[in-house]
């Protein structure tokens, strides 16, 4: 039977199917960070179990660090009674932990790839559903709940069923200044929050084979956005020459072993998808969301649509909703409205190629004197690169406060937060009610949008 | 631990879709290291017009005296879509909710629900209307439903469900899905023994 590039790795790694029962597959990675943790953890103490394997298990803080600094203690309270778990959980199950003093600290979807410890044809989970960003690299990677981290924790393995298949071949000529957030953003436009509920997405065709892998990750880590359980892409060339000679990669003789399997990774040309879209990008200039999910998206030199125009009920009442929340109206421009904030930063937009783009946006230029703007790497590793690059000097000449790795204000779980009423310009991946703060209003855009944004203080159609 | 075979319950219809898991509870209360105690921060932003939780939103449903003790929600499509924390479902049940009745859900919600035995029904779109018309003509409308014949009843209308054997029995029996795959812990032996080069070893 012809197979596509999910079944493939899916059946590779069953470990147990009967009928009336979900298949039990095998886990190769489990990341874990200190949110969705503890109460696993609590959960293997209460059962006495053990950790199967502490060696396919990382850590790394992420969600409630502070960003203007690496001491703990200057989160809040709470966040740090989170942090301190993590460690000692870490400390008590052998579980190598990626903290406040390690340079390779991040945002755990960052951290993966950069560490060598995403590799195709692998299974990926973590308590964090932006966990489909591994997708890009050829792997199912894919989020779950605590209960799940707990089972995972027990037996390296998880209940799951099978998905549908999709796939979204992306053809077309790139115009200038397109990046993989505004394709991402069409997509999930094209095809609703819903449009990949039961389904594992791969993104394909010559506009995903040209892209770098940074970009790839872009588009992955937004399936989920789409409601898909997780997104993929094929390995090729670009995915070894990234993954080569990094900490975790198979190294040597049994490089070039894995290169031979990896080189099989994908789709048979016969392959049955249960759903084939093809979208051509031909035509879209910068998107940026208007209302409270991502799929209320436009081009930034057209309106937002006219609530009669919605074919649904349903979406008439979201959109009205939206434009309630947002403070803006049906049939506007979104040029010329000033923005508050801008936020680089996030697993969807926070790599160095992400900064490099700002970078040459925003040389020799100041910010807006009305915005307040952050830079947040993905990473250590990300922000030693940029400092290497000269890029922090840019971007604290031009006004930006440059911060340490975290998630930061993409979802507002430490400080990085915005004020009632405040409208930001956000490369994250979510523009949900109150997701960077309560009443805060959130517009999904690129990097090189958001820099754009930052240096005219309001919304902006650059050709 | 009690098989969860019949439901009946107030129904509380909350009229929106893609009602999403940063809005059933939002990041501020994620900081909690255990499991209990999230039904007071259920739908917060909503519930409460100021970040206290002082000054309650009078036009929000749950605040509404008659949905006291509501134990099915009813709501739209995709709901439960965005971040895969666990704490949106702690927060449902902990608020009292059995059963979430909605056109359709997340995926990672829809596991996480299975793994609390919270009882998800999707059902078409024409039947979520009816429904949501019979709680605009009454506003104390309860729903019966019968897990094995896979029916939900209200005001005499009975409407059928599908649902997954396995999905069925997870809810039902509420059993431990690690001792359940604990048993086969022989065959995840042999499945890191033979299989190179699916089988990754970090060093």
């Amino acid at each position: 039977m012809k197979k596509t590039l999910y079944q493939k790795i899916f059946d590779r790694h069953v470990v147990h199917e009967c009928d009336n029962e979900l298949p039990i597959i095998y886990i190769d990675l489990h990341l874990i960070h200190e949110v969705t943790s503890p109460q696993a953890f609590d959960g293997l103490r209460y059962k006495k179990r053990n950790l199967r394997s502490p060696n396919k298990t990382f850590a790394t803080m992420d969600h409630n660090v502070p960003t203007n600094s690496r001491n703990m203690y200057d989160a809040t309270p709470m966040a740090k009674i989170q942090m301190e778990t993590l460690i000692n959980n870490c400390k008590n199950f052998n579980i190598p932990l990626f903290d406040l003093q390690n340079i390779s600290q991040g945002i755990v979807h960052v951290v993966g790839p950069e560490q060598g410890l995403t590799l195709p044809g692998t299974t990926i989970v973590c308590g964090d559903s932006h966990t489909s960003t591994h997708g890009a690299f050829g792997a199912l990677a894919f989020g779950i709940g605590t209960s799940e981290v707990e089972h995972v924790f027990a037996t390296q393995t998880l209940r799951q069923a099978r998905m549908k298949n999709m796939r979204v071949f992306v053809y077309g000529q790139k115009n200038n200044n397109i990046f993989a957030k505004d394709i991402i953003l069409y997509i999930i436009k094209k095809l609703g929050t819903s449009g990949g509920t039961g389904y594992v997405v791969e993104f394909t065709g010559p506009i995903i084979k040209s892209m770098s892998m940074e970009e790839r990750m872009t588009i992955c880590n937004m399936a989920i956005e789409l409601g898909a359980k997780s997104g993929i892409i094929e390995p090729d060339q670009t995915t070894f020459t990234y993954l080569k000679n990094k900490n975790f990669s198979p190294k040597n003789n049994s490089w070039n072993k894995y290169i031979h399997y990896w080189s099989s990774l994908k789709s048979d040309n016969q392959a049955c998808f249960n759903r084939n879209i093809s979208i051509n990008i031909s035509n879209i200039k910068p998107q940026v969301t208007w209302g409270t999910n991502p799929s209320q998206v436009i081009s930034i030199q057209n309106k937002i649509p006219k609530i009669n125009t919605l074919k649904t009920k349903i979406e008439k009442e979201d959109a009205l909703n939206a434009l309630d929340y947002m403070g803006l109206k049906e049939n506007s421009y979104l040029i010329n409205i000033p923005v508050d904030k801008v936020f680089i930063g996030s697993c969807t937009n926070s790599r160095i190629e992400d900064l490099r783009i700002v970078a040459s946006v925003v040389k020799n230029k100041i910010i807006s004197k009305n915005i307040k703007a952050y830079i947040v790497p993905g990473s250590g590793l990300v922000k030693k690169q940029a400092e290497k690059e000269g890029l922090d000097k840019i971007f604290i000449k031009s006004g930006f406060q440059w911060r340490h790795s975290g998630c930061s204000m993409c979802l507002g779980m430490n400080d990085d937060q915005l004020k009632p009423y405040e409208r930001c310009a956000s490369t994250s991946n979510r523009n949900f009610e109150g997701r960077q703060g309560k009443n805060g209003r959130t517009h999904l855009v690129s990097p090189w949008m958001a820099a754009n944004i930052a240096l005219y203080g309001k919304f902006i159609n650059i050709n | 631990m009690n098989k969860f075979i019949k439901h009946h319950g107030k129904i509380l219809p909350l009229q929106s879709s893609n009602i999403d898991t940063d809005i059933i509870i939002p990041k501020q209360f994620l900081q909690k290291i255990n499991k209990i105690g999230f039904g007071k921060y259920l739908f917060y932003n909503w519930r409460f017009l100021d970040s206290e939780g002082k000054i309650k939103n009078k036009d929000f449903i749950l605040n509404n005296k008659i949905y006291d003790n509501s134990s099915i929600l009813l709501t739209r499509k995709n709901f439960g879509c965005g971040s895969s924390r666990e704490h949106a479902v702690w927060a449902l049940i902990d608020y009292g909710f059995k059963v979430i009745i909605a056109n359709s859900f997340s995926d990672i919600f829809f596991n996480n629900s299975l793994n609390n035995r919270l009882l998800l029904i999707s059902l078409p779109e024409k039947k979520i209307d009816i429904i949501f018309n019979i709680t605009k003509k009454q506003k104390k409308v309860f729903g019966y439903i019968d897990l094995l014949k896979q029916e939900l009843t209200i005001e005499k209308k009975i409407i059928t469900f599908n649902m997954s054997e396995a999905q069925k029995k997870s809810v039902i029996y509420g059993l431990d899905q690690i001792d359940d795959t604990m048993y086969y812990k022989k065959k995840i032996s042999t499945y890191e023994e033979n299989n190179y080069p699916g089988y990754i070893k970090y060093s």
